[in-house]
C-alpha cells in the first residue's frame, strides 16, 4: 500500500470505528430499554435520541466511512497504482467528517429526535439535515475519485477488464450515486428550506417518496462491498479460489440495475401511492433475490475448494477444515448464515399481503439486524482485523478478543433477532421506549421475549466492545512489523482478462436509469399533479 | 459464460423460486382480494377537526357494514375505543391532525400509515369477538409508546 493512500483509507477507517463505538452504547441502552428494566437514567427523552444517534451513526456514518476506505484500497491495491486526485479525496473526507459531527451535535444536542427515517413533519434543526447531505456530499467526491482511479488505468490498458473487487465496488459507487440523487433532492428541495424557514410547509408523502427511493438501493450500498468481501477476499484467506469469476460480475451488474426501482415496498402501508405501482415495485423486488441466490452458491462453493485444497475428503469434512478460528473467515461464515435468514425474512417483508402483518413492527428491527447488522457490520468488522494491520504496519493486537468476537455476535444477534422476529408477528410496534401499554393483555404476551431481547442486546454490546479494544489495541500500541501484503481471490479457472459486456459499467448504469424512469417518473409526476396540502413542521421532543 | 452443472440447477431452482414467490403475490392481489392499503385522497391537514369528512369521528353501521372514522394525533387516536360488529366489513377512513403515525390492530393484519395530508382507507372484516390493542407503529415524539386505542368487536345476535 503507498503510504499516501494508506493514510486516506486510514483516516476513513477510524471515522468509521468511533462512529461504531457510539452507537453501540446507544444501542445497548435501547434493548435494554425495551425489556423495562430500572436504569437510573432512563427516559423516553433519552430512549429516542438514542434511537436517532444509533440509526444514524450505524446506518449512514460507519458504514459510509467504512466503505469509503475499503474503496480507496480495493482502487489502489487491485490496479497496483496510486489514487488519483488525492487532495481532492482529502477535501471529501474532511467535508464528510464536517457534516457527521454537525448532525451529531444535532442529535446529541437534543434537537433533532427525528431518528435516522427523518420522516417530515418531525422538524429538526437545520444542522440534521445539512450535516446529512454534506456526509452525502463527501461520499459522492469519493466515487468520483474511485470511478476515476478505473479510468486512468482503463486508458492505459485498453479493451482488459477491471479486477473483480473493483467490479464490485464500481457497482457500489453506481448504485450509490443513483440512490443518493433521491435524498439529495428531498434535503435539498425540501427539508433544508423548511427546517430554516423558507418554506412554511413541505409534502410529507412526497418526502417519504424521496426517502425511499434512496432508502432501499442504501442497503444494496451496504451489501455489494460485504460481497466484495466474500467473491475477492474469503476465498484468499481461507485458503480457496473463487468459484467463478464470470458469475460474480453478473451478480454485481444484477445489483446496478435492480437496486433502485423497488423502493415502494418499503411503503406498501401508505396512502397516496396506488396499489398498482406498488405492485410494480414489489415484483421487480424479487428480482433482485436472484444474485444473492447466486452469491450463496458462488461464495459456498469457493469454501469447499478451500476445504478440499488442505485435504478435505467426504461430503461435508471441507465445512471443519475452514479457519474458523481466523477473526475474518469466522466473521464472514458467521454473517453468511445470518443472512440466509434476514434474506429470506426480506422476501416476507416484499410479499404484498404478509407485509401488513410485520410492517413497522419489532419484526423489521429483527429482519435488517441480520443484514446491515450481520452480513454488512459483521462483515466489516471482520474486514477490518484484515485491513487494519496491512494498512498501518502493526500486528493485530489482543487477537483472543478478535477470535471470540465475531461468535458472541452471532450468538447476541440469534437471540436478539429471533425474540424481535416473535414478538413483530405478535404485533409489537418498532421503536418504542415502553412495551407495556397499560398492562394490555397482547402487550404483557410480549414481556418474556423482550427480556430475551435485551440478553441478545448485552452479548452485542460485548461484541462491540471487544472490537474497539482490538482496533484501538492494534491502532495505538500494535507491535510495529512489516505489513503483510493485500492479496485477491484467484478464480478456480483461469479466465480471458478482456472486458465483456458485463464490464460495461456505462451502458448498465444506462439501463439502471432507464428501469428507474419507468418505476419512479410516473408515480412521481401524478404525485405532484394531485391537490396536495403542505404540513407544517413539529419538534415534539 | 460456462457455468458448471451444480450451479446450473441451482439458478434454475432460485429463478423458480422467485417465479412461485411472483405468482402468489399476484393471484392473491389480481381481483382486490388481498391489497395493501393504497387509497389516494388529500385533506388540508391544518384543517382536519374543520373537514366534513373527519369533524364527527366514531362508527356508523349500516346494512352493507360499518365505517370508522378516526384521526391519530400527538399522542392519542380518536375514537379511543372503536365498537363494530363481527364478520361485517368495516371500512376504516383516517388521517393524521399532525405528524405521520401508524395505524396498527395487534392480532390482525390491519395495519395502516397515517400520513398528514392524506386519506388512509381500507376495509376488513374481523372474525373473532374481542377486544384488541390499536397502537401507533410510527414513531410520532416522545409520547410514541402511549398512543393506543382500543377495538371491541361485538358478537352479533341474529
Amino acid at each position: 500500500m503507498s503510504s499516501r493512500t494508506g493514510r486516506l483509507a486510514l483516516a476513513h477507517l477510524w471515522v468509521a470505528i468511533l462512529a461504531f463505538g457510539v452507537a453501540s452504547a446507544m444501542a445497548l441502552m435501547q434493548a435494554l430499554s425495551r425489556a423495562a428494566l430500572d436504569l437510573p437514567w432512563r427516559s423516553a427523552k433519552m430512549y429516542y435520541l438514542s434511537v436517532t444517534a444509533h440509526g444514524t451513526l450505524m446506518a449512514l456514518v460507519f458504514t459510509t466511512f467504512f466503505i469509503m476506505a475499503f474503496g480507496y484500497v480495493v482502487a489502489e491495491r487491485t490496479l497496483g497504482r496510486p489514487v488519483p486526485h488525492r487532495g481532492l479525496a482529502w477535501t471529501g473526507y474532511w467535508v464528510a467528517l464536517a457534516g457527521t459531527l454537525a448532525t451529531v451535535a444535532a442529535i446529541l444536542s437534543g434537537k433533532a429526535t427525528v431518528l435516522y427515517t427523518f420522516y417530515p413533519p418531525l422538524k429538526a434543526h437545520p444542522a440534521f439535515y445539512i450535516g446529512a447531505t454534506l456526509l452525502i456530499i463527501g461520499s459522492w467526491i469519493w466515487g468520483f475519485v474511485v470511478i476515476r482511479s478505473y479510468r486512468v488505468w482503463q486508458r492505459e490498458h485498453p479493451g482488459e477488464r477491471a479486477p473483480l473487487a473493483l467490479h464490485g465496488m464500481m457497482a457500489t459507487v453506481i448504485v450509490w450515486l443513483i440512490a443518493t440523487v433521491g435524498v439529495a433532492a428531498e434535503a435539498l428541495f425540501l427539508l433544508i428550506p423548511w427546517s430554516l424557514g423558507i418554506s412554511k410547509t413541505i409534502d410529507p408523502e412526497l418526502a417519504r417518496m424521496l426517502f425511499w427511493y434512496f432508502g432501499h438501493p442504501l442497503v444494496y450500498f451496504w451489501l455489494l462491498p460485504a460481497y466484495v468481501v466474500w467473491y475477492a477476499v474469503l476465498p484468499k484467506v481461507a485458503g480457496g479460489k473463487l468459484f467463478s469469476d464470470p458469475l460474480a460480475r453478473l451478480v454485481f451488474v444484477l445489483f446496478i440495475v435492480l437496486s433502485t426501482p423497488v423502493g415502494f415496498h418499503h411503503q406498501f402501508m401508505d396512502p397516496g401511492i396506488p396499489a398498482s405501482w406498488k405492485l410494480f415495485h414489489a415484483i421487480l423486488t424479487f428480482g433482485i433475490l436472484f444474485p444473492s441466490f447466486v452469491t450463496a452458491f458462488t461464495v459456498t462453493a469457493s469454501l469447499e475448494v478451500a476445504g478440499r485444497l488442505k485435504g478435505a475428503t467426504g461430503l461435508l469434512d471441507w465445512l471443519r477444515k475452514l479457519p474458523w478460528g481466523d477473526p475474518l473467515v469466522a466473521s464472514v461464515l458467521l454473517s453468511m448464515l445470518l443472512f440466509a435468514v434476514g434474506g429470506l425474512g426480506g422476501a416476507i417483508n416484499a410479499a404484498y399481503g404478509m407485509n401488513a402483518v410485520v410492517h413497522n413492527t419489532a419484526w423489521i428491527q429483527g429482519h435488517f439486524h441480520l443484514t446491515v447488522g450481520s452480513a454488512s457490520a459483521l462483515t466489516f468488522m471482520g474486514a477490518a482485523y484484515w485491513l487494519l494491520p496491512r494498512l498501518s504496519g502493526r500486528q493485530l493486537e489482543l487477537d483472543l478478543l478478535a477470535k471470540v468476537q465475531p461468535y458472541l455476535w452471532f450468538i447476541g444477534m440469534v437471540l436478539f433477532s429471533i425474540s424481535n422476529h416473535i414478538t413483530g408477528l405478535m404485533g409489537m410496534p418498532r421503536r418504542i421506549y415502553d412495551a407495556s401499554y397499560g398492562g394490555h393483555a397482547a402487550a404483557e404476551a410480549w414481556r418474556g421475549l423482550t427480556g430475551i431481547s435485551a440478553v441478545g442486546g448485552l452479548f452485542l454490546f460485548t461484541s462491540a466492545g471487544f472490537f474497539i479494544l482490538v482496533m484501538l489495541g492494534t491502532g495505538l500500541a500494535g507491535k510495529k512489523r512489516d505489513a503483510e501484503p493485500i492479496e485477491w481471490a484467484e478464480p478456480l479457472e483461469p479466465t480471458s482478462r478482456r472486458a465483456t459486456l458485463l464490464d460495461r459499467y456505462g451502458l448498465w448504469t444506462v439501463v439502471a436509469v432507464l428501469l428507474v424512469l419507468i418505476a419512479y417518473a410516473y408515480p412521481l409526476w401524478s404525485h405532484l399533479q394531485m391537490r396536495r396540502f403542505g404540513s407544517p413542521g413539529f419538534t415534539p421532543f | 459464460m460456462n457455468v458448471p452443472l451444480y450451479e446450473k440447477i441451482w439458478m434454475w431452482a432460485a429463478g423458480g423460486i422467485i417465479v412461485a414467490f411472483v405468482a402468489t403475490v399476484l393471484i392473491t392481489s389480481i381481483g382486490g382480494a388481498l391489497q395493501p392499503p393504497s387509497h389516494v385522497e388529500t385533506i388540508d391537514p391544518t384543517q382536519v377537526f374543520k373537514d366534513p369528512r373527519f369533524a364527527h369521528a366514531g362508527v356508523a353501521v349500516d346494512p352493507n357494514g360499518a365505517t370508522v372514522v378516526s384521526v391519530g394525533m400527538m399522542f392519542a387516536f380518536n375514537p379511543p375505543v372503536i365498537r363494530v360488529p363481527a364478520g361485517t366489513p368495516v371500512t376504516f377512513r383516517m388521517t393524521s391532525a399532525d405528524v405521520t403515525h401508524g395505524f396498527s390492530i395487534v392480532g390482525t393484519n390491519a395495519n395502516t400509515m397515517l400520513v398528514p395530508g392524506y386519506v388512509s382507507q381500507f376495509t376488513t372484516t374481523f372474525a373473532r369477538p374481542g377486544e384488541y390493542l390499536i397502537v401507533c407503529n410510527e414513531y410520532c415524539g416522545l409520547g410514541h409508546h402511549l398512543m393506543s386505542a382500543k377495538l371491541i368487536v361485538e358478537e352479533v345476535r341474529p
